[in-house]
């Protein structure tokens, strides 16, 4: 047995630790929560980290997970050992080749940290209903728990597969497991090579397919013995349980920690036993502890081996006393008698005997619902009465089907010498990153055992974040979050007024405060319910002014290593001083190696500085605050978005019973309007004296939060007093008045509109025509001017100059105020496309953040016009987003189609001139469509109280009759990768849906893995050597069609282009494809300036400006940008994702960046070629179904 | 007979009184072999600015930390690299690659902004083998609130904190921007400066017209530069202990003949490099000896001072700041 070695590691890591030895391939694809453990083996093989074997596992990043399966199941093939990471969806992907793999007998690991499958919406947090969704394709499941079991199972799985010949899916909670960081003993590559057969893997070579020694498999079987065959490999199975309970005995000699297939925990005489696995079983342990010391007889089976079910042995773990067992599931499979672990139990026991106990079963923890041991201990409770539930479920209130057991959520098994703490911090205060690096200083340097864990809203701007810690002198075992701190901490002060922080503190806790207020006038600034419960709970209050301190240091907002230290004066976990040494090392070593002495210098000024500005407050012993706590919606909203939505805002949506969740998935729009999250600090101001009305402001706004009307005088004299407005300059609305509104609370402060104004201030150059000043000093003023504002009708949009950059801002934004990152380059395409088209879209959307940010409760921003009509949005798959919006324009053509008919059908009732109307007009134009609102309208009063059949179809098919706009929205994940097959059939199709490609060349959702669309020479996971292909040209690919629409636009370069080919797209009958550069976060830029950079883009060739028109018969391809001036290099040193690998592999990045110019060069010749040839003499330039298209229309 | 052309800077023994300033040219090796061939004497490399270090370093972090443990999906954006040549790295890496790519003396040139940052970076590079460092000192006082008292003990603190880390030989770039500069100098000097290499040239901000944006500005130098340096060489010459080198306008031989003459050990080029090209500095070097040798001149050390303000003619003419009548004199010294 070696030596003992304690890291402080997440589950990832735990299991990559062991994937990297075991694997001599791994294909991977990212997906949520299991894409860090492909980052850290790609991340380890670039960096030369061996295997075994002492190669360096090849890591490749597939396009999808059924590519990466593909791959996989083809290394194996070859001899390799061979593994992938994968979740949810990914899971899915993969199990067309799960079947081939194990029908083939191969023995590999996928590791799954295992997440909830979309059904009534996505998650991307925890429960089994992925690996559940994997029991028929003939894999073994082994289940981890705690991270040190996640570990401990991933090298068992790999030994016994070898052994076994079977395949195995090693999997653990997702986030709850894959996430959190705890301390566990690391095993090495001695104890890896104690555990793996060399024979074994010499044998899977041997079966390699090896045309010196040829073999065949993958035949196709007929009935006469396809059944047979398959039967052939039931030996292997009989023998897997056995093979793996030998595994685990070896392991225990190797690493001195035993398991068993089941293993059981508790009173040998219980008569109550639950059975559950992975990380629920830390936390029914801890409950079964308690209670077992209280006398209670009752006890718990850890299921490891969850496939083959080995009945016997799960009847023999069971104590023969029990006479009620509760078997709980972390999925839910409707329709089902049970679901699967309930279901396996009853038949090992009908199988195998055992005692003749009562069995029920629950669902405890759909995507990563807490489970506490009180929830345990209510499921015990629900054991123990006469008639228990035989199913139930735990965690949640089930007030319709009355399913749902009771507990008492105050049962804490927390024992006192735990240290237990949470922290709120802003996602950029750096708060969890020095929490991370608190439970790795303790665990690393104390004997305590240490546990973290990080909670995250659902918002990319301003998001909160709470960290979970607990130090303890025994191993942790309870996964769950923290609800009885003895130490709570509040970075950010404007959370003060907002969130219950002290609910989760236990009596006597430390409350640390981060305000600008001083120990004497800090009480004060408390509200009601936080003053109550210091005062009730005893509380000792101290604050710091740390954004003071870090001021001081020059570390800007990042007041996370002055609060890191407080925690340490006053948590008692180890003392201080060494604590801070450890802070500083830990400092160092990050910041040290990207040559930073200053940033080094700046942060141990702020840990220095910490201590000296601690304060303890004197706490008075009654409330004396004037004020509540505010959180929820603003605003007037309907009861469902006030009562619903608004208890999600307020952080207590787990209190929100059954009754009130939609049953389908289906949600309200229109909604962001309600969640004032007020997160700027600086908003734009409008200077009226300055402004040249050109609307670029608004057009580039993110979040919709600057807008421009043109109005009626009338509305500006009935205007608050500060309403300013000046005459419209233009000649289009003479005699109009115009006003630039921010709407202060839902400006994020990113800056862009400002960084665009062109209009200077011809006094003060600086300033320009609106700048960015303190909301404080603003908000009143602004947030009643908005209100009045938004009051004020839009123009008739049939006489707006809509082709235009400002008569587009006079256009009512119907996607507003979304949870996307402050500067986005995404939404601001999003949102002009429903300005010109929101009042008739549908929209598809391939997972990734514009289906984040536009789905991801509570809040919905896709908004309504004053007739409440926006866009009606769904998010299919994320591979799937092409044929999702393909499936929506086969229904309303249908649709459109049966209409037609009977209104030709019910001319003569109807009126020839309404159905001839209806039946020509093709709404290409505003004024169209309006004409045609008219005509539905006029048709549904004529239709109204008609009893016949046909009138009533077509009354329920009307609305088909006004043009709908088919859109599939998605990244360049979607589009270039994991969706291209299906895009590539969409455009095939030549049927009319427009396809939005936000083209961040990265996948940004999952933090930066690269596509291919990710350019040569950028730094991204999974090209941490820099990425070594050119980009792939995906609107060549679709020009290659010849009957598609292409356009490829940038906002930031030429918003006039984007703007005319955007309309250009929607209004081509055929299949559109829109390519549009979306600066990210993941490009590792300035947000605010992003906009210049895009120009550079365009100026220097990277982004070349073009539209493809195929109705356009002399020539279709133009090139709508000028011949490239200025240097690649130029615009490319401004990005991290290039600077990075000039920093780190500066020849290498020379290399690449010379290879790039020359990508840029090669590709303006072809451009330029295209632009200038002529087309097909003989075809007339056009393609046959366009040409044919052509004739019709004329016809 | 020849004309010897060997000068002694900072205590270096050279082979000629020509220098290569601190220039994007001496960032390449293959220049630097150039610039040997063509004979300067020695070369000074690019400066190593703080500031732009310590930017980048900034960045970098800020790169690797903006939008990170945010949201739940993207906890990071970026692989982290296991090494980064950031900081002084690549510089230091350059000095080594210099030295060993020449055998003329590699002088090594700091700009820095904190006083922590100078000496941290003159050790390292004097660890990586520079025969000598230069420190270029810049600092604008655009606060209306320092005095210039405070701006000196700035300049003498630091230049006195960097000799005190390193052992190789010393040289102090500044501009002319004192009001003694004289004083100065020797202020300089006693702090430790073993030579002053006089004038460095600041980057101006311009106006854009159209954007009604400052854009910085940096033109190469003209022959009329010359002048101001030569003034200040001549006026030190013989009066600081240190060597002197002219930076600033030393376009041709009869610059250099100049230089010398007022008092330098060595002049400097970088701009004339750009126009004329690096083989320019052989016929800077043979109409040196040209001219010396129609002079009659043995050596530069026979030159070297020969019109400095101690040595001419007309002392005053280096203390006139305008053109005025000539002061006539009627009568001579002695009746």
């Amino acid at each position: 047995m070696s030596e003992k070695r304690f890291v402080t590691i997440d589950g990832n890591e735990a299991t990559s630790v062991i994937a990297h030895l075991c694997n001599e391939v791994m294909a991977i694809y990212p997906i949520t929560p299991s894409s860090g453990m492909g980052e850290l083996t790609d991340a380890w093989a670039a960096a030369g980290r061996k295997n075994l074997f002492g190669t360096i596992p090849h890591v490749v990043e597939m396009q999808s997970e059924a590519g990466a399966a593909g791959a996989v199941h083809g290394s194996l093939q070859a001899g390799a050992l061979t593994s992938t990471f994968t979740a949810s969806q990914g899971l899915l992907l993969m199990i067309p080749n799960m079947f081939k793999i194990a029908g083939e007998l191969t023995p590999t690991v996928f590791h799954v940290s295992a997440r909830s499958v979309a059904t009534h919406a996505l998650s991307i947090f925890g429960d089994h209903s992925d690996v559940m969704a994997c029991r028929s394709t003939g894999w073994a499941q082994l289940a981890g728990g705690s991270i040190q079991e996640v570990h401990d199972m991933a090298l068992i799985a790999y030994a016994s597969t070898l052994e076994s010949r079977v395949p195995f899916i090693h999997f653990f909670d997702g986030f709850r497991s894959s996430h959190e960081v705890n301390k566990i003993q690391i095993l090495d590559e001695n104890d890896a090579r104690a555990m793996i057969n060399p024979d074994r893997v010499w044998e899977h070579r041997r079966r390699a397919l090896n045309p010196d020694s040829p073999k065949l498999r993958g035949t196709a079987q007929n009935p006469d013995v396809f059944f047979q065959a398959r039967e052939a490999c039931n030996p292997f199975y009989d023998k897997v349980a056995t093979i793996v309970q030998q595994q685990m005995d070896k392991f225990a000699q190797v690493a001195g920690r035993q398991y068993h297939l089941f293993d059981y925990v508790g009173a040998a005489d219980a008569d109550r036993v639950v059975v559950v696995m992975a990380s629920g079983c830390g936390v029914v342990e801890e409950a079964v502890e308690k209670m077992t010391a209280e006398g209670e007889k009752v006890g718990m089976i850890h299921v490891r081996l969850y496939r083959p079910f080995d009945g016997k042995a799960f009847v023999d773990a069971l104590p023969k006393s029990v006479k009620t067992i509760a078997v709980l599931d972390r999925t839910k499979e409707p329709g089902a008698l049970g679901e699967p672990l309930y279901q396996d139990v009853l038949t090992a026991l009908a199988e195998y005997g055992g005692p003749a106990a009562r069995v029920i079963g629950g669902r405890y923890g759909l995507s990563s619902k807490e489970f506490t041991p009180a929830m345990a201990v209510g499921v015990f409770a629900e054991m123990a009465k006469a008639e228990p539930r035989r199913h139930f479920t735990v965690g949640i209130n089930d007030d319709v089907t009355h399913l749902s057991v009771d507990y008492d959520p105050s049962y804490s098994t927390e024992a006192d010498d735990v240290v237990r703490a949470v922290f709120f911090g802003l996602g950029s205060d750096g708060t969890v990153g020095a929490n991370r690096n608190s439970v790795k200083i303790v665990g690393e340097n104390t004997p305590l055992y240490a546990q973290g864990y990080f909670v995250y809203d659902s918002k990319k701007a301003g998001s909160v974040t709470v960290s979970h810690l607990r130090f303890s002198p025994r191993p942790i075992k309870g996964s769950y979050l923290v609800s009885k701190a003895s130490f709570v901490a509040c970075h950010q002060s404007i959370f003060v007024e907002k969130l219950d922080m002290l609910s989760l503190a236990d009596e006597g806790a430390t409350f640390l405060l981060n305000s600008t207020f001083g120990p004497d006038e800090v009480w004060d600034s408390l509200p009601i319910e936080t003053q109550e419960q210091i005062v009730k709970k005893k509380l000792k209050l101290y604050v710091i002014d740390a954004y003071e301190v870090a001021r001081q240091a020059q570390m800007g907002v990042r007041i996370n290593t002055v609060m890191q230290t407080c925690f340490f004066k006053l948590a008692d976990v180890m003392p201080v001083d060494e604590a801070i040494t450890h802070i500083k090392e830990a400092i160092q070593k990050t910041y040290g190696k990207k040559g930073g002495g200053t940033v080094v210098e700046r942060n141990f000024a702020a840990v220095d500085g910490a201590l000296a500005a601690l304060h303890e407050v004197k706490v008075p012993n009654a409330v004396t605050s004037k004020f509540h706590l505010h959180a929820g919606t603003s605003g007037n909203p309907p009861a469902f978005v006030k009562d619903v939505l608004g208890t999600m805002i307020a952080y207590r949506g787990d209190e929100l019973p059954v009754s009130a969740m939609p049953v389908d998935g289906t949600f309200p729009t229109a909604t962001t309007q309600y969640e004032k999250r007020s997160i700027a600090l600086d908003i734009p101001i409008w200077d009226e004296n300055v402004c040249i009305q050109c609307g670029i402001c608004s057009l580039v706004c993110p979040h919709a939060a600057i807008r421009m009307k043109a109005f009626d005088t009338k509305y500006a004299e009935d205007g608050p007093q500060e309403f300013v407005c000046v005459d419209w300059k233009g000649k289009e609305y003479p005699g109009m008045k115009m006003r630039i509104q921010v709407a202060p609370d839902d400006c994020t402060g990113c800056g862009v509109c400002v960084n665009a104004c062109p209009a200077k201030n011809r006094e003060v150059a600086k300033r320009k025509a609106i700048n960015m000043e303190p909301k404080l000093n603003h908000l009143e003023v602004e947030r009643r001017n908005y209100d009045y504002f938004l009051g004020i009708p839009d123009m008739d949009r049939s006489q707006v100059k809509a082709d235009t950059i400002k008569g587009s801002q006079l256009l009512l934004p119907l996607f507003e105020y979304s949870g996307a990152c402050a500067g986005c380059g995404e939404t601001p395409y999003v949102k002009l496309i429903t300005q010109f088209f929101g009042d008739r879209m549908i929209i598809g959307n391939a997972t990734g953040c514009s289906s984040i940010y536009g789905g991801n409760l509570p809040t919905t921003p896709y908004c309504v016009n004053a007739e409440g009509q926006g866009p009606s949005w769904n998010n299919s798959l994320f591979e799937d987003a092409g044929e999702f919006g393909f499936g929506f324009r086969l229904a309303i053509d249908q649709q459109i189609e049966y209409a037609h008919g009977l209104l030709k059908k019910l001319s003569s009732q109807l009126g020839d001139a309404l159905v001839s109307g209806l039946l020509t007009n093709e709404g290409r134009t505003d004024e169209e469509i309006a004409q045609q609102r008219q005509m539905v309208a006029e048709l549904k009063k004529k239709l109204a109280g008609v009893d016949d059949p046909d009138a009533r179809h077509l009354l329920a098919s009307a609305d088909f009759l006004i043009r709908r706009s088919i859109w599939s929205f998605g990244g360049d994940g979607w589009a270039y990768d994991i969706g291209y097959g299906g895009l590539d059939h969409v455009f095939a199709s030549g049927r009319d849906v427009n396809i939005l490609v936000l083209d961040t060349e990265v996948y940004s959702n999952t933090g930066g893995q690269a596509s291919k669309a990710t350019p040569r020479g950028a730094v991204a996971k999974f090209a941490a050597s820099g990425k070594q292909g050119r980009k792939k040209d995906l609107g060549m690919m679709a020009i290659a069609y010849g009957n598609v629409f292409v356009g490829q636009i940038s906002l930031g370069a030429n918003p006039l282009h984007a703007i005319k080919t955007i309309r250009a797209a929607e209004a081509f009958r055929g299949t559109s494809l829109l390519i549009a550069y979306a600066h990210c976060i993941g490009q590792g830029i300035n947000m605010t300036t992003a906009l210049n950079l895009q120009k550079e883009a365009v100026a220097c060739g990277y982004w070349p400006l073009y539209h493809y028109d195929p109705t356009d018969a002399e020539q279709p391809f133009h090139l709508d940008c000028k011949d490239p001036k200025g240097s690649y290099r130029e615009f490319a040193k401004q990005q991290a994702r290039f600077a990075i690998l000039e920093r780190s592999k500066p020849e290498e990045a020379n290399r690449l960046e010379k290879l790039a110019q020359g990508d840029i060069d090669w590709r303006w010749e072809f451009y330029s070629q295209l632009a200038s040839m002529r087309y097909g003499k003989n075809s007339n330039g056009q393609p046959a179904d366009v040409q044919e298209e052509a004739k019709e229309e004329v016809n | 007979m020849g004309v010897n052309l060997r000068t002694k800077y900072l205590g270096l023994s050279l082979e000629n009184p020509l220098v290569v300033s601190a220039c994007p040219l001496t960032q390449k090796l293959d220049s630097l072999r150039r610039i040997e061939e063509a004979g300067a004497a020695a070369a000074v490399l690019p400066s190593l600015f703080e500031e732009q270090i310590e930017h980048e370093s900034a960045e970098l972090t800020k790169a690797h930390e903006f939008g990170t443990d945010s949201f739940a999906e993207a906890l990071t954006y970026f692989p982290e690299q296991d090494d980064y040549r950031a900081g002084p790295d690549s510089y230091l890496e350059h000095i080594e690659k210099a030295k060993a790519a020449v055998s003329i003396p590699i002088i090594a040139s700091l700009n820095g902004t904190s006083e922590g940052g100078w000496v941290r970076y003159a050790k390292l590079m004097e660890n990586a083998g520079a025969d000598a460092l230069e420190l270029n000192i810049y600092f604008i006082a655009a606060t209306l609130d320092m005095t210039s008292e405070e701006v000196e003990a700035r300049y003498l603190d630091l230049v006195s904190a960097v000799k005190d880390s390193v052992s190789i030989p010393l040289a102090v770039k500044v501009g002319p921007y004192f009001s003694s500069m004289g004083n100065m100098a020797k202020r300089l000097v006693g702090a430790g400066a073993d030579g002053l290499v006089l004038f460095n040239r600041f980057l101006q901000p311009d106006i854009d017209l159209d954007e009604m944006e400052t854009s910085p500005h940096l033109e190469l130098s003209t022959r009329f530069e010359l002048l101001k340096p030569l003034r200040w060489i001549a006026v030190l010459h013989g009066r600081v202990n240190a060597s002197l080198a002219l930076t600033s306008g030393l376009h041709e031989a009869a610059d250099l003949a100049k230089a010398l003459a007022a008092g330098a050990d060595v002049g400097m080029v970088a701009s004339v490099l750009y126009t004329q090209g690096i083989p320019h500095i052989s016929k800077i070097l043979g109409g040196l000896t040209e001219w010396m040798e129609e002079k009659e001149y043995d050596s530069v050390e026979q030159l070297r001072g020969s019109m400095s303000q101690e040595n001419c003619p007309d002392p005053a003419a280096f203390e006139r700041g305008n053109y005025m009548k000539a002061l006539v004199s009627f009568t001579g010294e002695a009746i």
